[in-house]
């Protein structure tokens, strides 16, 4: 049966546990910092010698470490990214602007055990060879921000930042920067605009690769809150014992963010892969099952960006089979394992590991106007098929939930969200402005289609009643 | 050619070569290319290769002369790789060529490097399709006016429908309403509603102008160009975002609701405002100059031009023009005058004439003013004009020819240094002709020509001695100019003549660059051209016959002048030469 797997979240939720400094070293904070500063080089068979920053860099590649962003790209290829040889300082910046509707998952590292993703930093940077580094926090995260300036303030008076940290001859300094409040600002390049001051207008890849020209145009390295923890706990356990973690090619644990029509709502740390979506919905554990007398109507599985699974879906995943062949097993959308790949191959994707749950008594036309609209107001407006598109797809929608409707906005809604993803754009906003309105509309069809007619049919009602015109057109002959 | 004319083509570094396809035919393009704000060689993108290629790709936010933002999605293409095996080796088809796989992603041309092997379709469905798709978003929150927009018949978006658009739009929403008629600065209306957020004209100043002022407030489909509160658009380069605007959301207020474009008559010319020279389009209709326009010429002003000689082209059309010939202050022909003048030189003792020449005169004017000073034993030179420069494009000389006086030998390198001789001459009645030409020679210090309430021009006429009660001691004071003046009004011969616009011509730049220009419009009433009625003039005095149409006439100058020499008006083409100074 599926378990909570706490490995980022061990003491977060302890009774007694505080983000203060002397209660994480309680916990053995920071020794995993100190363990990779102490790494010795090692010798090669080909007589090669491998630095310390090498070797957790290897060590995070063997991890299997997946960025727990929302684009699950592999943490260890990022790092090999970076351009190591251009002379100019490299930074990291950790993305701290968590705000994909429906997730909540970093925040609970943040405000509960900032310490932890200092060290996991720490380490980072060290492996990176970076001297500087930011935390971006979303700028609603108003006391996240004051938590985590306070644990700087005292990592450095520790000397786990500064200079010549536990003297072990490596210098690394760290700030926060608050947004200021947009969504875009969670895109990368976008994030490094607005940490330069400027509009958080994402930048064209390429030729902006951050990991080549990124903030100052220099080399630069931005992951997410999660991910940066769990490189700690890497180091601590080593590549291959966290690669064993989780299931093949979906390593080490997820926290989960589970919101909507469940009994229990909140967030859970599992073991990539190791839970289904049903069991995350269903079990006691868990969600705890829809509310009493609610049936299942839909599941955001990623992240309200993520394409919508339709209640009794089911797909055709690959499988190995006794003898090793590979096989199609028709799988039920709540059979899904929750891990990267099963919901990439399931056509949605797992993104920033937040579940959204929908039952029976949710007016699907309704809930796709209102995230619409976040998509409209969060579009920065930068190229032009997001920005024309994501705000006509929210005033269709909006039509649509006023009255309004046409029994063609289905398809229309879908034409115009057509225009949008698949590299016509910047950046990925694109897609996850369109993604649901293509999913939406596609297993939700009939509803659409239903609320169009019905408005097209009263106000047909409407114009045919009204006596007094008739009787004009009549005078008029 | 002669080694004294060059193009600008500076011998550049070989740079490599690569091979692409474009709509499948190869071409070889450089693998770098300069980038146009540092000049430094960056990769050679896609859309660089198919321009190279003769493949217009449409697009709204590149500008080559502009840093790429990639914003209008309106150059996506799609491409093809060279496919590569496991072994990092290139796949090859059964016939031995390399096999291509297409990318599943579209590319911005304007970004996207070129690479070996790569093969470019601008043309394929999918591509037409994001087009449309990329068009129909532009316009369904743009307030279509085109009957009352100015950038009618040169707009972008105009352009692209017809290609792209759709007869019918399926929007049916309520479009975004944004600010009209923003008075962005002195020289400039915004109408926001217009924009497509292209951003050009934030690049531009920001990139060019080296002036921060435009930027981006509200966000997604609210977006809209601003200024900082409280800090007008006003550099002397505004009205260039007017021209790479590709729609009609910001116009000048010197030409908005002037005049239909289409109806305007292009002809090729140079501004005279100061010795940089840039090219220009003069827009006329009917004998009226509507508007300057800068023309592109990458060896002088790029695609730009300041505000302030864009805008100084009112004068020509001004109601108080010379327009006659006069005799003594009647009314006399040009027949008369001129006879009348040529029998006063011809007996005038030999170092009794002087000749003040302006370096607003063409090479080919003050040429044949430097025979009839080589005639008359005459000394000679030009009223130097100096105010601001910039480091974009003014330049601190106010003349446009200056070059142009000094390689004719109408002037020293020091302009002005022979105006004390030529007033002593006077005071001492060893001078007793004048021949001045356009030149207010008694207007003194500082004179400003405004640009609303913001000096742009100014220029500074150097202290000598010539007044008015000096020039009252002359025998003969002749005068040829193109507005009335303090000078025109002692003058005893007063010769009508013709603005650059009126005329055609070649100026030498501050830099060499010796550039020509077409006529426009027709010089009003008797006014002619100078370098016809000197013609004349040179004619009868020296006896001397040359040329009487401009080629000739350059070209003759061109074998005379040393500087010029190889130079030919066919060879200056539109773009012109330079010569060694």
């Amino acid at each position: 049966m599926a378990q909570e797997y706490k490995l980022i979240l061990k003491y977060a939720d302890e009774p007694g546990y505080t983000p203060d400094i002397e209660c994480y070293l309680r916990h053995g904070g920071y020794a995993d910092l100190k363990k990779a500063l102490a790494i010795a080089p090692k010798d090669l068979a080909d007589g090669k010698k491998l630095s310390p920053q090498e070797q957790i860099r290897e060590d995070v590649k063997i991890s299997g470490l997946r960025g727990r962003g929302g684009a699950g790209f592999s943490c260890g290829l990022k790092w090999s990214f970076v351009d190591r040889k251009s002379g100019k300082p490299i930074y990291l910046i950790c993305n701290a602007d968590e705000s994909e509707p429906g997730t909540f998952k970093d925040r609970q590292i943040m405000y509960k055990d900032p310490h932890q993703l200092i060290e996991g930093m720490a380490i980072s940077c060290f492996a990176n060879d970076v001297h500087l580094a930011y935390i971006y926090i979303r700028g609603e995260m108003v006391d996240g921000a004051k938590i985590l300036n306070e644990a700087l303030k005292e990592a450095r008076a520790k000397n786990f930042l500064g200079k010549n940290i536990c003297g072990g001859g490596y210098d690394l300094e760290m700030h926060v920067h608050r947004g200021a409040g947009a969504y875009i600002c969670g895109e990368e390049t976008g994030l490094i605009e607005s940490l330069e001051g400027k509009r958080p207008y994402p930048r064209i890849k390429p030729p902006y690769f951050p990991a080549i020209l990124g903030l100052w145009m220099c080399p630069t390295i931005v992951n997410n809150v999660e991910t940066l923890c769990n490189v700690k706990h890497i180091v601590a356990m080593g590549g291959a014992a966290f690669a064993k973690l989780g299931t093949p090619n979906n390593t080490g644990t997820r926290i989960v963010s589970l919101s909507g029509h469940v009994k229990k709502p909140g967030y859970y740390e599992i073991e990539t892969g190791k839970a289904t979506i049903g069991e995350l919905i269903n079990d006691p554990k868990f969600g705890g099952g829809l509310r009493d007398g609610r049936k299942l109507k839909a599941v955001i599985p990623g992240g309200s960006s993520a394409k919508v699974f339709k209640a009794g879906e089911k797909f055709k995943l690959k499988k190995k089979d006794a003898e090793g062949k590979e096989i199609l097993v028709e799988t039920d959308m709540l059979d899904l394992p929750y891990d990267f790949d099963s919901l990439a191959a399931a056509g949605s994707m797992s993104g920033s590991s937040a579940i959204i749950v929908m039952d029976d008594s949710t007016d699907i036309v309704e809930a796709l106007a209102n995230l619409s609209e976040f998509y409209a107001h969060e579009s920065c407006g930068q190229c032009t098929p997001c920005r024309e598109g994501a705000l006509w797809m929210s005033k269709t929608l909006h039509r649509l939930t006023h009255g309004e409707g046409r029994a063609a906005d289905a398809d229309y809604l879908v034409k115009i969200a057509d225009n949008i993803p698949g590299g016509r754009t910047i950046c990925a906003f694109g897609e996850a402005c369109s993604w649901p309105v293509q999913s939406f509309v596609a297993k939700f069809k009939d509803e659409f289609v239903a609320k169009g007619a019905a408005d097209e049919a009263r106000h047909a009602k409407q114009v045919a009643a009204p006596v007094e015109t008739k009787e004009l057109a009549a005078a008029h002959h | 050619m002669s080694t004294a004319a060059t193009t600008e083509i500076k011998p550049a570094p070989p740079v490599e070569k690569i091979k692409v396809k474009v709509d499948g035919r190869e071409i070889e393009v450089p693998k770098t290319m300069a980038d146009p704000i540092s000049g430094k060689p960056i990769p050679t993108t896609m859309i660089q290769a198919c321009e190279l290629a003769k493949q217009e790709v449409p697009h709204y936010c590149y500008h080559p002369k502009l840093p790429v933002v990639g914003n209008c999605r309106m150059c996506l293409v799609e491409y093809g790789m060279p496919a590569m095996g496991p072994d990092r080796k290139p796949v090859l088809n059964a016939d031995g060529s390399p096999k291509i796989s297409k990318m599943p992603r579209p590319a911005i041309s304007c970004a996207t490097p070129v690479s070996p092997g790569m093969e470019i379709y601008t043309n394929t469905p999918g591509v037409k399709q994001m087009r449309e798709g990329v068009l129909e978003s532009l316009l369904i929150n743009h307030p279509l006016d085109c009957p009352i927009c100015d950038q009618a018949g040169e707009c972008k978006l105009q352009e692209y429908s017809v290609d792209y658009g759709q007869s019918a739009s399926r929007f049916v929403e309520a479009k975004v309403h944004k600010p009209k008629a923003v008075d962005l600065g002195p020289r400039i209306m915004l109408d926001a509603e217009r924009c497509i957020l292209c951003t050009r004209c934030i690049r531009f100043t920001r990139d060019i102008a080296g002036d921060d002022a435009l930027g981006i407030v509200n966000r997604g489909s609210y977006n809209t160009i601003a200024t900082f509160p409280g800090l007008p658009f006003d550099n002397n380069y505004t009205l260039n975002t007017v021209d790479i605007c590709p729609v009609g959301a910001l116009t000048s207020k010197d030409f908005r609701f002037k005049m239909r474009v289409w109806f305007l008559k292009e002809t090729k010319s140079v501004c005279t405002s100061c010795a940089t020279g840039c090219n220009i389009i003069i827009g006329s209709r009917e004998e009226k100059i509507q508007r300057y326009t800068p023309r592109e010429n990458d060896a002088v002003n790029g695609p730009w031009m300041c505000d302030a000689g864009r805008l100084n082209y009112k004068w020509i059309g001004r109601e108080d023009r010379l327009k006659d010939v006069l005799v003594r202050g009647q009314k006399s022909t040009w027949t008369a005058a001129l006879n009348e003048i040529s029998d006063k030189l011809k007996k005038a003792p030999a170092g009794s004439v002087a000749i003040i020449a302006s370096a607003r005169q063409t090479n080919e004017e003050l040429w044949l003013i430097s025979k009839l000073k080589a005639k008359l034993g005459a000394i000679s030179d030009s009223i130097p004009r100096d105010g601001k420069g910039d480091k974009i494009l003014v330049s601190a000389d106010k003349n446009p020819n200056t070059n142009g006086a000094r390689l004719t030998g109408i002037c020293f390198t020091e302009m002005g240094i022979n105006l004390v001789k030529i007033s002593d001459g006077i005071a001492s009645g060893k001078i007793k002709t004048l021949i001045v030409f356009g030149e207010n020679i008694v207007k003194r210090a500082v004179a400003n020509e405004k640009l609303r309430e913001r000096e742009t021009i100014s220029e500074v006429v150097d202290e000598h001695g010539i007044t008015a009660e000096l020039l009252q001691k002359l025998d003969t004071l002749i005068v040829s100019d193109i507005l009335p003046n303090e000078t025109t009004k002692l003058a005893h011969y007063v010769l009508p003549g013709a603005a650059h616009a009126e005329k055609r011509g070649s100026f030498t730049n501050t830099k060499g660059r010796v550039q020509k220009f077409m006529k426009a419009v027709e010089a009003p009433g008797d006014a002619r051209a100078e370098w016809e009625f000197l013609h004349d003039l040179v004619h009868n005095v020296t006896g001397q016959n040359g040329f009487v149409t401009i080629e000739g006439l350059f070209n003759q100058m061109a074998k005379e002048v040393p500087a010029f020499n190889g130079v030919t008006w066919q060879a200056l083409g539109d773009t012109g030469l330079t010569v060694q100074i």
